[in-house]
């Protein structure tokens, strides 16, 4: 069977390749988009947070010998110890300023930060194994599907799913969402919200450095894998609408599988496509597919 | 009296330095290193390159006692012809460079040749890989230095074709340097009796690649052809054995793979690996001596064959600019086309009248890791291509230099 001249089991292979990069997307985007809805601020440093990620465990691996599930837990707790320092002596400063301060911080930051790798590794990249229980692959009948790939889609929707259902149903989320909407009120309960504002953010940063853990066995630990990836990550969150936590997962897989569908029926434009979506996006929703205007 | 001062320590500085630095303008040769300093070839250029060329003029000033005033400048092109064309232009008209070396990512490479060409300067470039530089694209005031995309399609493509790699599925960077390499690397596949199923233009640069490789897989092509360089080159060796590509009974042909790629993919992934090069650090004596010197002072990374092309070349220049007692870009184009060539790295070779620099290449076969006594020590010897084989031969040129 043919689906536009492609066998469609050819077809499955990429759409599943598709929501394999859409796993990464997602786990990005849930991170900008946590930081953002409760902190407001566009985290620039995303991308290079999710480098460190993977150099943290890149650098554990050689010189502790961390292995890949210890790397899991202890990465996105060191990087987002770092996330949480920003925060107290940077970002908390910005508050009160336009988004865009915050923008330019963040920015900053992550040059400054790419660079120093760069300068100490230089550009070409490091490589990371598989781990040995997810070495080989899965005959699926359509496609030779690496394990370790499965265990990244499989990973990547629990943490997602968990994040949301923190975050949308359970009282330490209300408290978040209600210390966006008017803090000097949550505060007045008794809540401390500076310090949930900083472990937030903690928790953002820490996110992007398991997707960077998640993603050193199959690309290269490379000063730059993050600034490639955050434009794309950026456009996700836009189509989501800014802030959304389900619009940032559910834009982030279906991205996957839209720029999957362009590398086989249009490869030339497949790192474009996602632009060309959200400038139509913009045109006709502007608040992004899951936002609500303000 | 100051002017007059000045006429006379001029006029010194003629009588004794020679009548040459009357030619040389502002009394120095500058040297200006273009490349990609932060971006993904910067391994293979970028800084190493600078290193290079300032290693190249401290050698030269060395060995010769010449009393040159040589001064070498460096930038970065971030890869893209528009920001690279805009430096040229500026070293060219305000800063004095007479000739930029290195230049990788054919499409600013193109581009740096039209400037010099415009402005009567000079462009030695062994950055990029196009063989249109010295092709259709060659002019008077471009040298094409270290390699080139026919060069490396002779190579590789050739080997893997008499080994029974009759049938190619191309992975193509969807820019002037990949559809070069793709366009010379077919014409001998075809020409050798294989055959292309399928090709895939992938964006530059891709980071994930195994959507396109799935596409070669189901092509059922027993090549996979990477007409691609660096970061993609080394995402998709690695993404090829990840999805069991070549336990399927597919080779990857890595058509312009780096020193620095085989040392970033590690031996484990990229053993067997067929390659074409025409620098090696561990080839003789003299590399060697030489590539411990560069990598002394490039934190302990041994050079590409691209920082290797840019030492020879710059040396090169120099001896031409003294031979032809000017540094006037159309001029020292001609002696060095008049000169013959040679250095510790490259050994005796020559500049064709396209602009062509000719020298051996090698076909090497990366080691097995138990092969390997420690880092660098990557490549076996498989083939030597003589030079007068090595590169496109002038009757087959669509260069307009060309006398015919």
């Amino acid at each position: 069977m043919e689906i536009f001249g492609i066998p469609s089991q050819a077809l499955f292979g990429q759409l599943l390749i598709g929501l394999i990069n859409g796993s990464f997307y997602a786990l990005l985007s849930l991170g900008l988009a946590v930081i953002f809805g409760l902190l407001n601020i566009i985290n620039f440093t995303h991308g290079a947070q999710y480098m460190l990620g993977a150099f943290v465990a890149y650098l554990g691996l050689q010189h502790l010998g961390m292995n890949y599930w210890v790397a899991l837990v202890v990465t996105p707790i060191v990087v987002g110890a770092t996330g949480v320092l920003i925060e107290r002596t940077m970002l908390k400063q910005l508050y009160k300023l336009d988004h865009l301060y915050g923008l330019l911080l963040t920015f900053g930051l992550a040059l400054i930060i790419q660079g120093l790798f760069r300068h100490e590794f230089g550009s070409s990249g490091m490589p990371y194994p598989v781990p040995e229980v997810f070495k080989g692959a899965i005959n699926t009948g359509f496609m030779f599907l690496p394990k370790y790939r499965a265990w990244v889609i499989v990973a990547s929707l629990v943490v997602c799913l968990a994040t949301w259902y923190v975050i949308e149903r359970t009282k330490l989320g209300a408290y978040l969402r209600a210390a966006t909407e008017n803090p000097s009120l949550v505060q007045s309960f008794g809540i401390n919200v500076p310090r949930m504002i900083t472990l937030t953010y903690g928790f953002g940063v820490g996110l992007a450095a398991l997707a960077g853990v998640m993603a050193a066995p199959i690309y290269q630990v490379n000063p730059t894998m993050g600034a490639d990836l955050i434009i794309v990550v950026f456009a996700v969150v836009v189509i989501g609408g800014m802030g959304s936590i389900m619009g940032a997962i559910v834009t982030g897989f279906g991205l996957g599988l839209i720029e999957g569908l362009t590398k086989v029926f249009y490869p030339e434009a497949s790192s474009t496509v996602i632009f060309v979506i959200m400038a139509i996006v913009l045109l006709i929703k502007p608040a992004g597919l899951f936002g609500t205007q303000k | 009296m100051k002017r007059k001062l000045l006429t006379l320590a001029a006029a010194a500085a003629c009588a004794f330095g020679g009548a040459a630095q009357a030619q040389i303008s502002d009394n120095t040769v500058k040297i200006g290193v273009l490349n990609d300093m932060s971006g993904l070839y910067s391994d293979i250029t970028g800084p190493g390159s600078l290193l290079a060329a300032r290693m190249a003029v401290e050698d030269y000033v060395k060995a010769t006692g010449s009393r040159l005033r040589i001064e070498v400048v460096g930038a970065d092109h971030q890869n893209k012809p528009d920001v690279g064309s805009n430096i040229a232009r500026q070293w060219f008209d305000t800063d004095k460079v007479d000739m930029i070396a290195d230049v990788p990512t054919s499409s600013v490479g193109l581009a740096v040749a039209q400037i010099a060409r415009e402005k009567g300067k000079l462009h030695v470039n062994s950055g990029s890989a196009t063989s249109d530089l010295s092709g259709k694209a060659c002019n008077a005031n471009t040298i094409h230095w270290a390699y080139d995309t026919w060069m490396l399609a002779n190579g590789t493509g050739k080997a893997i074709v008499r080994n029974g790699g009759n049938t190619w599925f191309f992975l193509t960077a969807d820019y002037a340097f990949g559809h070069a390499l793709e366009r010379d690397t077919e014409a001998v596949v075809t020409k050798n009796g294989g055959r292309v199923v399928g090709k895939v233009r992938t964006p530059f640069p891709t980071q994930d690649f195994s959507s396109f490789l799935l596409q070669a897989q189901a092509s059922k092509a027993k090549i996979i052809g990477l007409a691609n360089a660096g970061g993609d080159t080394t995402n998709s060796i690695k993404q090829a054995a990840e999805f069991g590509i070549t336990r399927g009974g597919q080779n990857l042909a890595g058509l312009l793979v780096f020193l620095p790629d085989v040392h970033s993919l590690g031996l484990n992934v990229a053993q067997g690996l067929m390659l074409t090069e025409t620098f090696y650090w561990d080839l003789n004596d003299q590399t060697r001596a030489w590539s411990r010197r560069f990598a002394a002072a490039n934190s302990g990374k041994m050079p590409s064959m691209v920082q290797a092309g840019v030492y020879s070349s710059v040396l090169h220049y120099l001896k031409a600019v003294e031979a032809a007692k000017t540094d006037d870009g159309t001029k020292v184009a001609e002696k060095m086309k008049e000169l013959p060539t040679d250095d510790p790295l490259f050994g005796k070779g020559s500049v064709r009248a396209d602009g062509r620099k000719i020298h051996p290449a090698y076909l090497f076969e990366v080691k097995k890791p138990s092969e390997s006594k420690g880092p660098y020590d990557y490549y076996k010897l498989a083939a030597t291509i003589p030079a007068n084989e090595a590169f496109r031969p002038l009757s087959e040129s669509e260069c307009p230099l060309v006398k015919k």
